[in-house]
Parts: C-alpha cells; structure tokens; sequence
C-alpha cells in the first residue's frame, strides 16, 4: 500500500516571510511613503505597514494636489473652463481639451465640422503619444533604467515643439473652444506631424530592444501586480490598465466620437495583467497611435475648423469683431456671459491617454456650467492599490505605480 | 627598516592616496560625462575658473570638458550646512561616513600598479606594502566597508535609511562568498605543486606575464568576480542600499554636507579600488598584451615604470567606463533577487568552478 504523502510545494520568498511571521511574533513597520516621495509621481502618499519587505497593508493618501477644480468652473463661462482641463492629466492636454469640449458640444447638440473632429483625434492621438512616452520612462526610471527616460524625453520634445506650432503653447495647449478649435493648423504643419511618426517608430524599436527582453527589466515586472480581468471589472479600472488586463474596452472603437469609427486601429490587449503586460500595451498603443495620426492627416478634410454657424456658441473671427456690428455684438455677448448652453444634464466619456475621462455637466442654461463632475481615470485606477500592494514587497512599489502611469493631477482634480 | 626607507614609503602612500582621491573626484566628472553621452546628453559643461577659464581655445574647452566641476563639487561638499538631525545617535552617525572610506583606501596598500628597473637593473614593484597576504588582507579590509552602511543605517534613526542598511549588510555578505570562492582558482595556479607558496597581488601579476591572462582562461571565475564586485560596491542593478525610486536614498537619506560627500568619495573608492583588483587579477595587471610584457617590447628602466603604470591606469579606467556604462543601462534587480543570484545562482556556480579549476590545475603543469 502506498503512502500518502502530502506534496511538496516551493513557495516563493514573499510566502514563506509571511509563513514565518504568522510563525513568530513580530513588529510591524508603519512607512508613510510620500506624498514627496520619487516613485509616487507627484504627491501620491502610500501609508504601508510592513513586515520586514513584505506589505502588510496598503493605504493611499490622496488629496494632496486637490485645487476644487469642479467647484471653480462653477463659476466660471464654459471656454474659461478650458484651461482648467490642461491641468487635470497634464501630459495630455490635448486629449482633455477635445473630451471636455465634445462633452459640451453633446448638451448643447451641436456638430463640429469634420475638419475640426479630424484635428481633435489628430491631436489627442499626439497628446496619447506624448502621455505614454512619459508614463514609460518615469516607469523604467522607477525600476532603475534611467536612460529610456532620456530617450522619450528627447521625442516629447519634439511633440512639444509641434504643439507649440499648433496652439502657441507648449504645456498648456488649451486648444479647444466649445464648437471648434482655437485655430487651424499652421502651413506644412502635418508634414512635420508626419516626419515625426518616421523618427519615431524606429526610436520605439530602440527602446523596446533595451526593454522588452532585458531580463533584469522582466524580471522586475512579469508577474508583479497582477491584476485579474474581474479585479479590473470590478474597480472600474479603465484605459491601458484594463486592457492589459484583457478587459476589451476602448471608448474609441466601442463608442465612438469625433469620427474614430473612421479609422483603422487594433484595441491593444494584455493577457496577464501584470506591470510587464501595461508596459506591453502602452508600447503597442503609441504605435497604433501612430497608425490614426498618418490616416488622419491621409484623410484630412478640407473645410471650417470650426462650427461657424452656432452663432452664440463660437466668437466670431477677430477681423470682424471691429468693422461689423453683429459680430461685435456677438464677440461682447459670448467673452462676457459665455457660450449659450441650454438647460439639461449630459454625460461624456472619451478615451484619454490614462483611461475614460469624463465629465458630467448639469446647467441651467446660460453660460455657466451649475455643477460639473469629472471622472478622473488615474482616481479610479488607482483604487485598486490597497488590494494590490498587500502581499508585494516595497521593491515592487515603483514597478506597480510606474506601470500605473497615474497624474496626480488628475487624480485629485 | 632604515629612516630614509620609512620617509620614502610616507610619501608614497600620500601620493597613491591623493592620486586616489584625485581619481574619485574626477570619476564622479567621468560618471556623469558618460551618463549624458550615453543619454544623450551634454553634461557639466559651465563650471569655470577666472584666469584659467578665460585663456582662448584651451580654457573654452576645458570649461566644455567640465574639468573645474569636480572642485566645484568638493567645494559645495565643505561648505553647505551639515545637518545633524537630532533623533540620531551622535557618535555612530559621524563614524559611519569615515568607516565607509577608510576600508577603500586602506585597500590600495596591497594593489600593486606597476614597476620599473632601478639603476642595477633589478625590478622593482610600485606596490606600497607587498603582503605575501595580500589577498586576504584585501578582502579582510573591504568587508569591513559594510559597517559603515550598515552603522549609517541604524545611527540615522530614521525608516528608510534603517531599511537600506538591512539590505547592503545581507547583500554585502551574500556576495563575498561567491568573490572569496571566485578568485580560489587564480591562486590555486599560483600555489599549484612545485611552486613557491604566495597570495602576494605581484606575483598574480608575475605569473600572468607572458602567458594568458586569467581572464582568458579563467572566464568563470572572472565573470562571477565582476557581478560580486558589482554588489560590493553598490552600484547598479545592485544598489539596494540606496535604490533612490524605494528608500529615497537609501542608507545617505538623513546625511549632508561633508559626510555625504565623504559616503560619494568612498562609493567612487571603492570602485576605484575594485577596478584595480579586477585588472590585477584577471586581466594581467601592467602587461600590455597576453603573452607579451614590456620588456618584450625592449623596453626597460623608467620608461618600463612609466608606461606599466599607465597600462594598469588604462585598464582601471577601462573597468570604470564599464561599470558606468552598466549603470545607466540595465534596471536595478530587486533585493529578493539579489539575494537569490547572489546563494543560489553564484555561490554554486564558483563551487562548480573551483572543482572544475581544481581538476584543471592538477593535471596543468606550470611551465
């Protein structure tokens, strides 16, 4: 008769510390990691109790870059409103600009022209580049490769550049105005766009040969987070996150705006879940971005950039604010009391760099928005950290928030 | 030991280790002149000195070169405010920075750096003590570099200082198993039947002279000497005491000012010093070439000592660039990996090389 014997399992270092501190008695270490800290991004706090590496717990401090902005445009016309949205995910403003305008545009029910809606993907497609760029060097920087963070510095240079011949701003593009954009774009302008996406996707190459099969780099993040499809589900996690998750959710293909359903692009998705499979995804993402950039500009139409019949929504051009009496009247009505917005609530989401970013809007009529939510996509992700961590050592920290790639700014609102 | 002998060996070792603390400060200015090459970048390159600075063409460019910057550097290091925070414990806190310096230049006693043929033609090493303990003597000493992380660590009162310290004192230890182990097989060769008995760096010199250097034939062995001289000195993927994205810095968070400075100066020592044993012991020390020494090349008297040393500065530097260039190329290993390359990965592999190397040098004979 055989012996039963009971099989033999290996666990992994973090099990067995765990195993022997339910064994012995021990202290555990309260660290308040942040809210300045360098791998929190911003002012992210972490209250960890540890046990020796191990975290216990994980508790996430937020509100530290809280500035109300949801009570400020209360105050506030729809187009001063504007500049407050460059300041939510800061590395993609272009992305806030068009989601925040479209959001109003849906309540007033208005049409952009096409020209406009195909600038509005062209940018936020550069903005998602340039979020992602950033979101994958401070993560290798926060495991420790601190040269790719030079590398996709040296290109969102570049994108800045293009910005800043597009909106006259660098940073804060403020681009969008309710029913358009600010302006059209500059002369040989897209050509430039377009000699950026040749430069670019050999660089991607160049940065994923120093990454994607560098042991130290694997080894660093496969397996580490790991986030399942339901957990993803279940925390409202949203954008790469999600995707890398396997959750198939793309606001752009599943409900489309601005004309996405227009363009050609694959939805990205993980298998794992892991910070490996977000750094995966985002790669991928910039390249498909690259894809609707170049169809964009293939198929720009020609046309208004802006919906120039919505008389008490759009100022009227410059030149004629002075010698015509309507538009003068026009220009007055709409820089003192805001664009005309009617009575009703809406709700918009779009599909920003760092997930679904959403605003709910509820007016009254007029020129002032009377209460305005916004769905931050970094908040939501980030929900899922205290489940996440726990179990993790504080050398994963930096892997799990760098593949993160939350904006504080966002986050707090 | 006559008076004049004690005087010339005081001046010798002022001069090593002021050439020493020279090289420090100016690999600080290499490591972030390669970093910025490497990134892409231009680097120091507006420090500058009133007179010198101003001479046309060679100032411009020695400005651009950042050559100034290193005093620069040591100078901020003197006089910003040394903050003592009151929570530390005062006697261990103020050790801990000279305990992590003295080990690295007590070190470069035994590393032998060159020789030249004095008047009678006898060869002399340029070596400040020539231990017949020399190997032993050295890693005795540079385990000894670990209290000072170690004491930084505990004195600073403080969580993430308390945490690096834990770190570098496991991993400091983990590895210096897997070194000792590592370098057995090069003095196994040394000692092997019908050979003087020595531990003496010289003669591991000696004996690479026109043979292989052991390196060549001894690639184990060297490659696991790199890795652990890697994470004796705490640099990256190693640098668990300090990984700046976890512990903000590690075992240095609570320290400033001059004692900083002095944990900065010995980092940069110890790889100085671990760039010199590494060359001394695997890749032939002064000789230019495998299977060719100077004198070989007809070379001989002073000039022999001049161009020895600067073949061993050479390969020094050499290791240097590559330490940097490995820093700001790979991520940083997490520190339960660490711990795994180092026992389960290391030590059994320079076990299995010792007894390949044992069977080796058994059925070798020495020329």
């Amino acid at each position: 008769m055989a012996t039963e014997s009971k099989e033999y399992t290996m666990p992994d270092a973090g099990a067995r510390a765990a195993q022997a501190s339910e064994e012995f008695e021990t202290e555990k270490l309260e660290l308040s990691m942040g809210p300045s800290h360098p791998s929190t991004h911003g002012v992210l706090r972490l209250n960890l109790e540890l046990d020796g590496e191990i975290i216990q717990k994980c508790d996430p401090v937020l509100g530290y870059l809280h500035r109300g902005d949801e009570k400020i445009a209360e105050n506030m016309t729809y187009n001063q409103f504007v500049p407050y949205t460059d300041r939510l995910d800061y590395l993609a403003p272009l992305a806030n600009n068009a989601i925040y305008a479209m959001a109003v545009e849906k309540l007033t029910g208005i049409e952009v022209p096409e020209r406009c809606q195909a600038i509005r993907v062209l940018t936020s497609e550069m903005a998602r580049i340039s979020a992602h760029l950033l979101g994958l060097g401070a993560y290798t920087m926060d495991v420790g490769a601190l040269t790719v963070f030079m590398i996709t510095f040296t290109e969102r240079e570049k994108l800045y550049t293009l910005f800043e011949e597009l909106t006259g701003a660098r940073f804060t593009t403020s681009y969008s105005r309710i029913g358009g954009v600010t302006r059209d774009m500059p002369e040989g302008w897209t050509d430039r766009v377009l000699t950026f996406c040749e430069e670019f996707l050999p660089l991607l190459d160049d940065v994923e040969s120093l990454l994607s099969r560098n042991r130290v780099f694997v080894d660093r993040t496969a397996d580490i987070g790991v986030i399942s499809k339901e957990d993803a589900i279940a925390y409202g996690l949203t954008g790469p996150n999600a995707r890398a998750s396997g959750v198939d959710l793309d606001l752009r293909r599943d409900a489309p705006y601005s004309g996405y359903e227009k363009y050609d692009f694959e939805v990205v998705l993980g298998e794992n879940g892991d910070c490996y499979d977000r750094y995966l995804v985002r790669m991928e993402e910039m390249r498909q971005s690259v894809r609707i950039i170049r169809q964009a500009i293939d198929k720009m139409p020609e046309g208004p950039y802006r919906a120039e019949d919505a008389k008490k929504i759009i100022l009227p051009h410059k030149d004629k604010t002075l010698t015509s009496m309507e538009e003068l009247i026009q220009n007055f009505m709409i820089t003192t009391e805001g664009p005309q917005i009617p009575a009703g609530e809406v709700y918009f989401e779009g599909e920003a760099p760092k997930g679904a970013l959403g605003f709910f809007i509820h007016s009254k009529g007029g020129g002032v928005p009377y209460r305005m939510k916004i769905r931050g996509p970094s908040f939501c992700n980030l929900s899922i950290l205290p489940k996440l961590c726990v179990g993790s050592m504080v050398s994963d920290i930096p892997s799990i928030l760098g593949s993160f790639d939350f904006v504080m700014g966002e986050c707090d609102r | 030991m006559e008076l004049t002998d004690i005087a010339i060996k005081s001046i010798y070792a002022i001069v090593v280790v002021s050439v020493l603390m020279g090289f420090c400060s100016y690999a600080v200015l290499a490591e972030r002149k390669i970093s910025s090459w490497i990134q892409g970048r231009v680097g120091p390159n507006r420090t500058t000195l009133p007179i010198i600075g101003s001479i046309p063409y060679v100032g411009r460019f020695l400005t651009r070169l950042g050559v100034f910057q290193p005093a620069a550097d040591g100078l901020k290091f003197l006089f910003k405010e040394d903050v003592t925070p009151a929570h530390v414990n005062k006697l261990y806190f103020t050790l801990a920075p000279v305990l992590s310096l003295v080990p690295a230049l007590t070190t470069v006693v035994v590393v032998p750096f060159g020789y030249f043929e004095n008047a009678a033609g006898e060869v002399v090493n340029l070596v400040l003590a020539d231990l017949n303990v020399a190997i032993l003597f050295l890693f005795a000493i540079s385990s000894l570099g670990v209290y000072g992380v170690v004491l930084a660590g505990w004195a600073s009162n403080s969580k993430y200082p308390f945490l690096g310290g834990i770190r570098a004192s496991a991993q400091m230890i983990s590895y210096e198993l897997a070194m000792g182990i590592s370098v057995l097989p090069v003095f196994m060769w040394l000692n092997a039947p019908g050979t003087d008995g020595t531990l003496s760096l010289v003669d591991v010199v000696n004996a690479q002279g026109g043979a292989l250097w052991n390196a060549m034939w001894m690639p184990g062995s060297f490659l696991i000497f790199v890795v652990c001289i890697f994470a004796e000195t705490n640099r990256l993927p190693f640098d668990m005491a300090e990984s700046e994205t976890e512990l903000v810095s590690g075992f240095h968070t609570e320290y400033s000012s001059f004692k900083f400075g002095l944990f900065f100066v010995g980092e940069y020592a110890h790889m100085l010093v671990g760039s010199a044993v590494v060359a001394v012991l695997f890749l032939g020390g002064w000789h230019p070439l495998p299977f060719m020494t100077w004198a070989d090349f007809g070379v001989h008297g002073w000039l022999a000592g001049v161009l020895s040393v600067g073949t061993m500065i050479g390969k020094l530097c050499g290791f240097m660039f590559f330490f940097m260039w490995i820093r700001w190329t790979l991520p940083r290993f997490r520190y339960d990996q660490v711990m795994r390359i180092g026992w389960q990965m290391l030590l059994p592999l320079s076990i299995a090389n010792l007894i390949v190397y044992t069977f080796v040098i058994y059925f070798l004979e020495r020329p």
